[in-house]
């Protein structure tokens, strides 16, 4: 049994379909990215796969003992109001309410990752700062550690290095490799197709469904791919 | 001064003055409580909505010979929850369909007051608000309640946080963001018709927005915020009330315009903090 399966999968707002016939299943020590270019459905997608976007057709299921509060993630655009009052600090500890169930204070534990994941996001000196207050990368280090300390088993990044620097941001892929390692399951969704080959090991490429699913050795041999990376070269 | 502490003294002398001061301080607590998330939330209009079925529930009560509590108290649940799906389902028209509750339930209430009661005092204390309102087993009964949101409130306080801060999160996570959407609108309809007797139905939601947003002026943690508007607000509803028994203004009123002075003090304060 996967992680997660999705079966038949179609997605759209409000009867606009915005990608059909979804098929595949995500396995335990993945490290899936979904590539595809903007407006393609790859956030729709992650929401589905998160549930808190209704199917218009087909189901997402989880498997393997999967609960929804071993789920770590970091959406695209994070709808914070300007003048939201919150501490960094207060913002990361959100992570772990889930794990909180009816209990009703935080543990001396919670508390220690929260200012764990802070010291390995290098965000420990904004600790007390006023999360609106800070630059847009800040920010998006404050709502990625929160996202580790949600992450038990399976963790969901959308475009997760916009606003980072090229120094964080390759610090950040390496903390990603690292979670991966110890047994993460990790799904990314990406426009970067370089950092996507460089760092995953499997691709789903998306435009209005699923175009290809596979390795990222295969993706690199097969037509599209091939298109893809060679369109997106810079240098 | 002494003139003044023995003036004050004497007032809290009378039964009540102690009532309102208990029951009121306890609703303002909760108010203050309940409104940083409300108002985080855009959701103050749904505070406005309800003291105004609140108000529309308590003139059919008493036209009915209902007690009026026990009435009421489920009547304005039930609008929260209804509340709470439509502006859940859809911005706008969530807008106009709280317009249409409140208006409607408003109209209800003043033609049952007018066939029972004539139009008279009773209607006017129900809408503005009268501290001779409040009889002990109101007293009680605020106490019981605002002790129970008390209580809710900090045992759910992180999740609270949760939902309020990021709606997507949470429910991403695990945690039920429509129980506790529930719970918050729940808990403000027992504040709603608590305050209400006391406050005034068009004069109680302020109690909800006022706090909050004072706090929110200078303050930059969510827990300073529930903090410095909980002091706020007690602290207002205690000096207002004091201030009505020596001036001889309504007390609803006159714990509005401190609370708009509160805020401009705290407004000015932030300005000059935030340069
Ligand atoms: N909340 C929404 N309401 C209506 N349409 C939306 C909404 N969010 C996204 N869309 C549309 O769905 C399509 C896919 O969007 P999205 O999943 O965000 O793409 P991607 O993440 O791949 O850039 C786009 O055409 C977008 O305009
Ligand atoms: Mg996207």
């Amino acid at each position: 049994m996967a992680l997660i399966t999705c079966e038949n999968v179609s997605l759209g707002y409000e009867g606009l379909t915005v990608a059909k016939d979804i098929s595949f299943s995500i396995d335990q020590g993945d490290y899936l990215s979904v590539i595809g270019r903007n407006g393609s459905g790859k956030s729709t997608l992650l929401k589905a796969l998160l549930r808190i976007k209704n199917p218009e057709r087909g189901r997402v299921v989880y498997g393997d003992g999967l609960k929804q509060s071993e789920i770590g993630c970091l959406a695209q655009q994070t709808p914070v109001q300007k003048d939201f009052p919150a501490s960094v600090f207060e913002v990361v500890l959100s992570g772990r309410a889930p794990k909180r169930g009816l209990m009703p204070f935080y543990s001396k534990a919670d508390k220690k990752q929260a200012l764990d994941k802070m010291e390995l996001l290098g965000i420990t000196n904004l600790k007390e700062r006023c999360f609106r207050e800070l630059s847009g990368g800040q920010q998006q280090r404050a709502l990625l550690a929160r996202a580790m300390c949600a992450a038990e088993k399976i963790l969901f990044l959308d475009e997760p290095v916009t606003g980072l620097d090229p120094v964080v941001t390759t610090e950040f892929f390496n903390i990603i490799n690292e979670m991966h390692k110890n047994g993460m399951t990790i799904v990314m969704v990406s426009h970067d197709i370089h950092c996507a080959v460089k760092y995953s090991g499997r691709i789903i490429h998306m435009d209005g469904g699923i175009l290809f699913d596979g390795t990222v050795d295969e993706y690199k041999k097969s037509k599209i791919g091939a298109e893809f990376i060679g369109g997106h070269r810079h240098d | 001064m002494t003139d003044l502490f023995e003036y004050i003294s004497v007032m809290f002398s009378y039964t009540f003055i102690l009532r309102a001061l208990i029951a009121g301080a306890l609703v303002s607590l909760c108010a203050a409580l309940l409104g940083v998330s409300l108002v985080l939330k855009k959701y103050s209009m749904i505070g406005d909505g309800l003291s105004h079925v609140g108000f529309g529930a308590i003139a059919l009560a008493t036209a009915l010979n209902f007690a009026p509590m026990k009435f009421t108290v489920p009547v304005v649940i039930v609008a929260a929850v209804l509340l709470l799906r439509v502006s859940e389902s859809s911005k706008i028209k969530g807008d106009s369909a709280i317009a249409m509750i409140s208006t409607g339930a408003l109209a209800v209430g003043i033609l049952a007051a007018s066939m029972t009661t004539g139009m008279n005092t009773d209607i006017n204390s129900y809408l503005f608000g009268s501290i001779l309102a409040m009889t002990k087993e109101d007293v009680v009964l605020s106490a019981v309640l605002s002790v129970v949101v008390i209580i809710l409130f900090i045992v759910f306080y992180n999740k609270i946080f949760a939902v309020t801060f990021d709606e997507n999160f949470a429910a991403a996570t695990g945690t039920n963001v429509k129980a506790y959407n529930m719970l918050i609108a729940v808990l403000t309809s027992v504040t709603v018709v608590l305050g209400m007797r006391m406050m005034g139905a068009l004069l109680i939601s302020s109690l909800i927005i006022f706090p909050s947003l004072t706090a929110m002026r200078v303050c930059k943690k969510f827990k300073s915020v529930i903090f410095v508007s909980a002091v706020v607000s007690v602290l207002c509803f205690v000096v207002g009330l004091i201030i009505s028994y020596i001036a001889s203004t309504p007390t609803g009123a006159t714990v509005v315009v401190l609370n708009i002075a509160v805020f401009l003090i705290f407004a000015a304060a932030g300005k000059i903090i935030n340069k």
